[in-house]
């Protein structure tokens, strides 16, 4: 017997190192017929690393202060070695994050992977979306630039318009009757430490709820259905080596998107990092537009759209708990979009366009022209959850094959 | 996936360019500023410490970063450039405090070390160019592109004193709007049109630097960067065929 052989003896007997690296990694049967779509769990994983690494650093050297705040994120990029790479790896990764993600929850919908028995996954999947826009929405504030500012206090005043309870409870969350110095202290808490710990113990739960009924693939069906002598399913392949050199060339391709953006536009013309961030935050100049970032912009058009402020604030959460749901409300025939009928399809795709059109006007004015159109899109997009019991009831769907395809 | 590798491409390159934050209204001219001429730097952090940096600050700048950064000598930095500081580490910080800005100006006088960052280059370069006499101001000038700004023509000697030619329009619910068309010379200044337009190219150019020394080297590292993966892409690439092919 090697050395390395005993020593893994030694610790197996203690701490099951090998069974936990066979359970998701060695022996971790996934289903050969992954595609494209199947990248973005791995990069997701990636970025959140990426992320919280770049984050220590910039701990170091970031000041949750109202009077040293900005100052310090500009001493961060002219002063601190690398620290503009780090800072720009940490900005672009915020919105890389959400790109990875909502491509990762899309290939979900296009192939059912929400479907029984991966309910509890993908309801690990939304609240790790739930906990990431938090994540995203008190880094924000840190630069504590004017869209810091004024993007947090229209975010927070949302809170104000709950019945009774509302205005004190807006109070509470800022710990001021403006945001201040303490609202920016408790956001870097909950930035650095309190919501990045709730990630990670969710992604634990993903990844185990995953790999407790196994993956999904693009044609929807189990491999677990049909298995060989040795009870391994006929069409899964070892996650490692497989999967690990293939996510490796996945990583690749990222990263020059990532670098392309770090290097070339970090601004990414005001998408990424907002012109009027560069103004240091004033609590007596309301900029002319105060515009959320990109990524919640589907849910602020949502909100606006909606005539009252409180209806409006239901729609807007209401937008995400639907997600929640999606489980529950799909009652189709078959899992994946290639053997769905017309009616799914043409479903998913007005979603899709939709929710794109509701991220465009969520960063326009809100003129009468626009909110209309924000008006017909959300109607768009609740109908596509509330009426899915009945059209994915009454698709024609095709018949699906017993192993996987392609 | 061809297709998608091509929506994900254009998404990377166009879609900056259709960007709609910040600025809005009015038209802007275009300027070109180009961070690797050092001549043109020099000439912008020149006219930056003469004629901005006694009432703004740039207080994120560091003087001999700056000098290294456009291709000065410690000595040429001390002669012509430091007039508030006697320290080379020094942020170009001013005397005046920002309640004695306030008094003067009515309005707090704003730090330019991210100016360009916030405004963009050619907001910069237009409303340094669109000063015009306008009586009702306390400094006695207006500004076509920053309405009612508190700021005075500081570089009047150079540009000279213009007013500005109006056109009267009614709008769709017949009131009466007054927009600027343009400008006529009142006052020669020291400088022709061209000369003028290129000083504050220059010093446009110097505050685009100040807004982010990094983009004087992110650049080329970038491309290095994007070379790295790009091996490393066809050695990991070459490794999943390797691996993959008893896969059927």
């Amino acid at each position: 017997m090697s050395k390395m052989t005993e020593f893994m003896g030694w610790v197996d007997a203690r701490f099951p190192a090998t069974k936990m690296w066979e359970d998701h990694l060695s022996k971790y049967y996934a289903p050969k017929n992954f595609n494209f779509w199947y990248y973005f769990g791995s990069l997701a994983l990636m970025v959140l690393v990426l992320q919280i690494v770049t984050g220590i650093f910039l701990t170091m050297n970031y000041k949750p202060d109202a009077g040293m705040a900005f100052a310090s994120v500009e001493y961060i990029m002219r002063d601190v070695n690398w620290g503009w790479l780090i800072r720009y790896m940490h900005s672009t990764g915020a919105s890389f994050f959400f790109i990875v993600v909502y491509l990762h929850m899309f290939r979900g919908l296009m192939y059912g992977s929400y479907r029984q028995p991966r309910e509890l996954v993908w309801i690990f999947g939304m609240l790790i979306y739930v906990a990431l826009m938090a994540e995203a929405f008190m880094g924000y504030l840190l630069p504590w630039g004017q869209m810091s500012y004024w993007g947090a206090q229209v975010i927070i005043s949302l809170f104000g318009a709950i019945p009774v309870v509302g205005e004190d409870l807006a109070l509470w969350i800022r710990g001021d009757f403006v945001i201040s110095d303490v609202t920016l202290n408790r956001f870097f808490a909950f930035h650095v430490i309190a919501v990045p710990l709730i990630l990670l113990g969710l992604v634990v739960a993903h990844i185990l709820a995953l790999h407790e009924v196994g993956s999904n693939n693009p044609d929807g069906i189990e491999i677990k259905k049909n298995k060989d002598a040795n009870g391994i399913p006929k069409d899964g392949i070892p996650f490692h080596p497989y999967y690990s050199v293939k996510d490796i060339v996945g990583v690749a391709v990222f990263l020059m998107f990532f670098s392309a953006v770090i290097f070339f536009a970090p601004e990414f013309g005001g998408w990424f990092l907002e012109k009027d961030n560069f103004i240091p935050a004033n609590p007596l100049k309301t900029p002319e537009h105060i515009v959320p970032l990109w990524y919640f912009t589907p849910f602020y058009a949502i909100l606006r759209a909606v005539p009252d402020k409180f209806l409006g604030v239901m729609g807007m959460g209401g937008a995400i708990v639907v997600l929640f749901l999606l489980p529950w409300l799909d009652r189709g025939k078959v899992k994946s979009i290639r053997y769905r009928g017309v009616i799914y399809k043409t479903a998913l795709a007005i979603f899709v366009v939709s929710f794109i059109a509701l991220g465009y006007l969520g960063t326009q004015p809100a003129t009468p022209i626009l909110t209309n159109f924000a008006r017909l899109f959300s109607v768009l997009y609740f109908a596509f959850f509330l009426l899915m019991p009945w059209y994915t009831a009454i698709d024609k769907t095709k018949p699906v094959p017993e192993r996987v395809t392609g | 996936m061809k297709k998608i590798l091509i929506t994900f491409l254009f998404a990377v390159l166009v879609l900056p360019t259709l960007a709609s934050a910040g600025g809005g209204g009015a038209h802007l001219d275009k300027v070109d500023v180009d961070l690797s001429n050092q001549e043109s730097l020099q000439n912008g952090a020149r006219l930056f410490v003469n004629y901005c940096l006694s009432c703004h600050a740039a207080s994120y700048m560091r003087y001999n970063r700056m000098a290294e950064d456009i291709g000065l000598s410690e000595e040429e930095l001390k002669k012509d450039y430091m007039f508030a500081a006697t320290k080379v580490g020094e942020t170009m910080t001013v005397a005046m405090t920002a309640k004695e800005g306030t008094t003067y100006f009515g309005t707090e006088v704003p730090d330019l070390s991210v100016i360009a960052r916030a405004r963009g280059v050619d907001w910069l370069y237009t409303y340094l160019r669109t000063f015009y006499l306008d009586d009702s101001r306390p400094w006695g000038v207006n500004n076509g592109t920053f309405k009612d700004v508190g700021m005075p023509h500081v570089l009047w000697k150079l540009q000279g004193l213009k007013k500005a030619i109006y056109k009267t329009h009614e709008d769709k619910e017949g009131n009466k709007i007054k927009v600027i068309t343009g400008y006529e010379t009142v006052v020669p200044g020291a400088m022709s049109e061209d000369e003028y337009d290129n000083t504050v190219r220059d010093l446009v150019t110097f505050l685009e630097y100040m807004g982010e020394p990094a983009k004087m080297k992110r650049h080329d590292l970038g491309i290095k960067v994007l070379i790295f993966l790009a091996i490393f892409f066809v050695f990991a690439y070459a490794l999943k065929k390797e691996y993959w092919k008893d896969i059927h």
